[in-house]
């Protein structure tokens, strides 16, 4: 793998085809466990273990298996692996299992991992497609950081409550109440205020967009415009 | 045509016995470290509201099944975890259902001590709005030690209700429906308990059988 195929991957991943904000793909935990930075980054951690796993578990097995019975192939190679994410956090992370629960097994039927596989991982050798699947799984949790940092603001006025879950008691200490003597702002931790937060996501991110596809136009006129004088 | 099903089969046959055997193998690993965190996670509920002076037996292991009853909220056995000091009874834990909270069930468990006062009660699990009925839980509010060492004796009947309502028990502006369903639950404990305390704290089978077997090794 060349550097400049490693950093396409990874920009691919993690900006250009985030699967949060442009792909749009894997709502269903993006809009329930978001509530709080932790439990964002955890479950978006997670996934992105699952996808590197199944990318590297699939790709060299992609030229044996016949087409027709490719779906359920990998759909099986999937859930094994999510299952062996969900027991070892189970005997490991206890608390945060406790937390995540339900949403760690449907991880199985969160359409971006089988999406990458099919899309990438099919096709591809095994190092490229473990390296998409852990992009595209840490741009989820990048998304679900801010997602889970901006309701946790609005909502409780903490950030990073909960993570005695992850670390133990002892870091008790790093949840900061950024407004102290808040009253809580129901909708924001409700699945509307998800919906609302990831709407102005997505539109935050085609604004980047657009602001950068104008610089570079303005650019290619002036360069055009030059030598014309 | 026939050659190429075949095959397909095979190849699911065989991805098939692969992902079985790596689940084993996982199951295997880490079925030990799960049941040790269940377990420890249970336990310090249990030690939170039955602090460990008040029993020196092994509380987990000292089980009283409890059939289902109105009372106590629930459609099938549970157990109740005995505490006991030099073989007297001191403290028991029960686990009960209210089944009106806001939004379904709220699982409780609630430790009486044997004077009929109640050491404390914890939420297990509940599905009440975040933000509005979630502070019963006791990560979330000091609320529920509302509980702490009242008994039917210091509580009439009729004070058993929110305030809202003409009892004795404080509320949070917002959600009613929580508290009185967690009031009601835990009124419904006691009464349970007052009925049923002697088959309850009857010596636990199997710490019977240890005793008759080491009367039996004496002999």
């Amino acid at each position: 793998m060349t550097t400049q195929e490693f950093k396409d991957i990874l920009y691919n991943g993690v900006w250009k085809q985030n699967t949060g904000v442009v792909q749009l793909l894997g709502m269903c935990p993006i809009l329930a466990v978001s509530s709080s930075v932790v439990n964002g980054v955890s479950l978006g951690l997670a996934t992105a273990v699952v996808m590197a796993l199944s990318g590297a578990a699939i790709a060299p097995i992609r030229n044996f298996v016949p087409n027709e019975a490719r779906i359920p192939v990998f759909i099986l190679i999937i859930a094994v692996l999510v299952t062996v994410v969900q027991f070892s956090m189970n005997a490991y992370m206890y608390g945060l299992y406790v937390v995540l629960g339900i949403f760690i097994p449907l991880i199985v039927t969160n359409c971006i991992v089988l999406a990458r596989i099919e899309a990438f991982a099919s096709k591809n050798p095994a190092l490229q497609s473990a390296l998409d699947g852990l992009a595209m799984g840490l741009g989820l949790t990048a998304v679900l950081a801010v997602l889970g940092g901006i309701r946790e603001i609005f909502g409780h006025g903490t950030l990073l409550s909960g993570i005695d879950l992850v670390f133990g008691e002892a870091a008790k200490s790093m949840v900061i109440t950024v407004v102290p003597n808040y009253h809580g702002f129901l909708l924001a931790i409700l699945p509307p205020g998800a919906f609302i937060a990831l709407g102005m996501l997505i539109a935050g991110k085609n604004w980047l967009n657009l602001r950068a596809e104008q610089k570079s136009r303005k650019q290619a006129d002036l360069s055009v415009a030059i030598p014309a004088n | 045509m026939a050659k190429a099903s075949l095959h397909t089969a095979l190849n699911l046959l065989f991805f098939a016995v692969i992902g079985t055997a790596l689940l084993a193998i996982t199951y295997q690993l880490t079925h030990e470290p799960i049941a040790r965190s269940e377990e420890k996670e249970k336990l310090k509920l249990v030690t939170q509201i039955a602090p460990a002076e008040t029993y020196d037996n092994d509380i987990i292991k000292d089980t009283a099944e409890l059939a289902e009853d109105k009372l106590l909220g629930n459609d099938d056995t549970t157990i109740a975890y005995i505490g006991r000091i030099k073989g007297q009874p001191s403290i028991a834990v029960l686990q009960v259902i209210a089944p009106d909270g806001y939004s379904g069930k709220i699982r409780l468990i609630i430790s009486i001590h044997s004077d009929g006062k109640i050491g404390g009660v914890r939420v297990i699990s509940h599905k009440e709005t975040p933000g509005l009925g979630d502070y019963i839980e006791i990560a979330k509010n000091k609320w529920i030690t509302v509980f702490n060492g009242t008994s039917l004796d210091n509580h009439k009947d009729a004070d058993w209700k929110v305030k809202k309502d003409g009892g004795s028990f404080d509320y949070m502006a917002g959600a009613t429906i929580t508290p009185r369903a967690v009031v009601k639950a835990v009124h419904k404990a006691l009464q349970y308990y007052a009925q049923h305390r002697e088959e309850m704290f009857k010596p636990h089978p199997a710490a019977n059988v240890q005793a008759n077997q080491s009367e039996g090794e004496k002999k």
